[in-house]
C-alpha cells in the first residue's frame, strides 16, 4: 500500500482509514485523498468543498464532491453514516471552530483533524524576535493570513475533552517526517483521530 | 431567452424525424392516450453496445431541437452545451431530444386532431405529468433500441423528467444530470403558474380553449403569461444591472410622460418577449406544462420523504443549481441532494456563481460548462466508452 505521493499528513490520515470505509473529507481540496482512498482501498465518500476550481478538479479525478460551506452546517450529509470525517490543514481557518468538530462527531463515527502546530519552537523564537511567524505550514503575512484558530496539540486536545470527544490516536509530522520526542516544540503539523467518549 | 449565447461557427445541420405509437399510454390523471406521435432529433451516433446515449428533457418553452440548425435555420436551444466538441460532446455521445407529449412543436398536442372529434384537441387534451411524459420518452426509447442511456439530463422542467427516470426507470440511466430543478414546486411558484393560467382563461379570445374554431388566438393571456414567466427567469440584479430606471426612448433626465403606456425600458422588453412568445406558443401547451410542473411531487407517495422516493434510483447523480436562480434556488437541489445522500448514491453538487437567475442553466458560464465537460468525460470512462 502506498500513498507516497501524497502530502504527508494525507499519507498518514490515508493509512489510518480501514478499507471499506465511508469517508466525508471536509474541505477535500482537488480531492487527492479520496482518489487514492477510492482506489487503494476501495472507500466510499464524497468530497466538500466551496472552491470552484477545487471543485472542478474533484470532477476530473471522478470523486464524488459537494460545493458547500461547511461552517454553515452538516445537516445535509445526516447523523452517523460516515466512518470518517476527514478535516485536513483547514480547522484553522474556520470561524465556528467548536461547532465544526462537534458536527463532525455527529455525522461520523469518527474524526480525523491535521492541523499546523502553532507551538512549535520556530513560531516562539519569530516571536521573541519580535515578528509573527511565517513556515512552510503557515506561509502567509500576519495581514493576509486565513488563519483564524491557531493552536497547539495542546490546546485541541483541551477542547476535544470539552466537547466529549476522546483521542484514539495521535501523530506529529515536522517537515512531512515523524516525530516522537518533544513533539510539542518540534512538530510542525499535528494529526488526530477521535471519536465520541 | 434573455442572452444570447456566443453563435457558434460550426453548427450542425439536423432534420427531426416523427414516430408514431399506437399503444395506448396510460396517464396520471385517468384514462389512456391512443395513439400519438413524438417528434426528435438525433446527434452524434450510437455505438454498436447503444452505451453511449443521452436523453436531453426539455423545458417549459423548448422543443426537441436542442442543437444545431434546424431546417428553420434555427439554432438548438441547448447548442451551447450540446454538439461537436462541446460539453455534451457529440463526438462520442448520441443525444437524443424529444418533444413532449402535448406540446405544440411537433408531437401531438392540444392543436391536434382529436380522432373521435375530427377537430384538434384543445381543452378536451388530457392533463398530462412529468411521469407521463417520462414514460412515453420510455417508448421513443425502446422504438430507438436504447435500453439503458448512458445519462438524462435536463434543466428545469426538464431536471424534474430527468429525476423522474431515475425513480421510474432505474435500471435504464446511469447517469441523472439534474440542473436548476427541484423535487417539487413551491407555493410561490405553484401561484405564478396560476396567475399565468388565468391570465390565458381569462382572455375573452381564448374561448374555453377552442380558440382554433373562433379562428382566434388569446394573445394577451398569453404575453401576460410569459411576461410574468419571464420575471422569475431573471434575477432582480441582472434585471437591474440591464435595465434599471431607464426609460424608453428617452434619456435619463428627461421629464415623464405621466402615461400608462410604456415609460421604462423593463417594460418595453417584457412587453416585447410577451408579443414574441404569443406568435408561436399554443395557450392550451402552456395550462398543460404549467399543470404538470405544480403536480410533480415525487416524494408525495412516500408521505413527503424525498430519500424514501429516491431509495427507488441506480443511477449516479449531477445535481447543479445557479446562485440567484430564485425561481429554483440553491436550497430546492439541496434538498434533492440530501436525500440522494441519505440513499447512499453517488452525487456530486455544484452550486454555480451565476448572476443571471434561472436563466443561467442556458448560458455560457465557463465554471458550469467546465463542470459538465469533466463530468461528462467521467459518465465516458464510467461506462467504458472510447475517447
Amino acid at each position: 500500500m502506498s500513498f507516497a505521493g501524497l502530502r504527508p499528513d494525507l499519507a498518514l490520515i490515508a493509512q489510518w482509514i480501514e478499507p471499506g470505509a465511508r469517508v466525508l473529507d471536509l474541505g477535500c481540496g482537488d480531492g487527492v485523498l479520496l482518489d487514492v482512498l477510492q482506489r487503494e482501498r476501495s472507500v466510499r465518500g464524497y468530497g466538500v468543498e466551496i472552491d470552484d476550481a477545487a471543485l472542478l478538479a474533484c470532477m476530473k479525478r471522478g470523486v464524488n464532491v459537494i460545493q458547500a460551506n461547511i461552517e454553515k452546517g452538516l445537516s445535509m450529509f445526516g447523523q452517523g453514516r460516515f466512518d470518517v470525517v476527514v478535516l485536513s490543514m483547514a480547522i484553522q481557518a474556520t470561524h465556528q471552530t467548536e461547532q465544526v468538530l462537534a458536527e463532525m462527531s455527529s455525522v461520523g463515527a469518527q474524526g480525523i483533524v491535521s492541523f499546523p502546530n502553532f507551538g512549535h519552537w520556530y513560531h516562539a523564537v519569530s516571536i521573541l524576535r519580535g515578528r509573527m511567524p511565517v513556515s512552510r505550514e503557515m506561509p502567509y503575512q500576519w495581514y493576509d493570513t486565513p488563519n483564524l484558530h491557531l493552536s497547539t496539540p495542546a490546546d485541541f486536545e483541551q477542547l476535544l475533552t470539552k466537547l466529549g470527544l476522546r483521542v484514539l490516536q495521535r501523530a506529529f509530522l515536522a517537515n512531512g517526517k515523524p516525530v516522537i520526542a518533544m513533539a510539542a516544540l518540534r512538530a510542525t503539523q499535528a494529526i488526530y483521530r477521535f471519536a465520541r467518549v | 431567452m434573455l442572452f444570447h449565447s456566443g453563435s457558434e461557427p460550426q453548427a450542425v445541420p439536423v432534420k427531426a424525424e416523427r414516430l408514431h405509437f399506437s399503444e395506448p399510454l396510460e396517464l396520471a390523471g385517468g384514462g389512456s392516450f391512443l395513439g400519438y406521435e413524438l417528434v426528435y432529433e438525433s446527434y452524434g451516433r450510437l455505438n454498436a453496445e447503444r452505451s453511449n446515449a443521452i436523453l436531453i428533457c426539455h423545458a417549459l418553452n423548448a422543443s426537441h431541437h436542442v442543437a444545431g440548425l434546424n431546417e428553420e435555420g434555427e439554432l438548438g436551444w441547448w447548442d451551447n452545451m450540446v454538439g461537436p466538441g462541446k460539453p455534451i460532446d457529440t463526438e462520442r455521445f448520441f443525444v437524443i431530444g424529444v418533444n413532449n407529449l402535448g406540446s405544440c412543436f411537433g408531437s401531438t398536442g392540444p392543436m391536434s386532431i382529436n380522432p373521435s372529434t375530427g377537430k384538434p384537441w384543445g381543452p378536451d387534451f388530457p392533463v398530462l405529468t412529468v411521469e407521463d411524459w417520462v414514460h412515453a420518452q420510455a417508448r421513443l426509447a425502446d422504438r430507438l433500441g436504447i435500453v439503458r442511456f448512458a445519462a438524462v439530463m435536463g434543466g428545469s422542467l426538464g431536471g424534474m423528467q430527468a429525476l423522474a427516470w431515475s425513480l421510474l426507470y432505474p435500471q435504464r440511466l446511469a447517469h441523472c444530470i439534474c440542473i436548476a430543478s427541484t423535487a417539487k414546486l413551491s407555493a410561490q411558484n405553484i401561484a405564478f403558474n396560476e396567475v399565468a393560467r388565468r391570465a390565458i382563461i381569462t382572455d375573452p379570445e381564448f374561448h374555453g380553449g377552442r380558440f382554433y374554431e373562433a379562428g382566434v388566438l388569446p394573445r394577451r393571456g398569453l404575453q401576460v403569461a410569459r411576461m410574468i414567466g419571464h420575471i422569475t427567469y431573471l434575477s432582480d440584479d441582472v434585471m437591474a444591472e440591464r435595465f434599471g430606471r431607464l426609460l424608453r426612448g428617452r434619456e435619463a433626465g428627461e421629464a415623464y410622460r405621466y402615461t400608462y403606456d410604456i415609460e421604462f425600458e423593463i417594460e418595453s422588453y417584457l412587453r416585447y418577449q410577451g408579443e414574441k412568445f404569443a406568435g408561436y406558443f399554443d395557450a392550451n401547451t402552456y395550462l398543460i406544462i404549467t399543470r404538470a410542473l405544480d403536480y410533480f411531487d415525487p416524494a408525495r407517495a412516500f408521505g413527503g420523504d424525498l430519500s424514501k422516493a429516491l431509495a427507488q434510483a441506480r443511477c449516479r447523480f449531477l445535481v447543479a443549481s445557479f446562485t440567484t436562480d430564485w425561481r429554483f434556488s440553491p436550497e430546492c437541489s439541496r434538498e434533492i441532494v440530501q436525500a440522494l445522500l441519505a440513499c447512499d448514491l453517488e452525487v456530486s453538487y455544484a452550486e454555480i456563481n451565476a448572476p443571471h437567475g434561472h436563466d443561467a442553466f442556458l448560458l455560457d458560464n465557463p465554471q458550469y460548462h467546465q463542470l459538465l465537460r469533466a463530468y461528462a468525460q467521467r459518465m465516458a470512462s464510467n461506462l467504458g466508452l472510447a475517447a
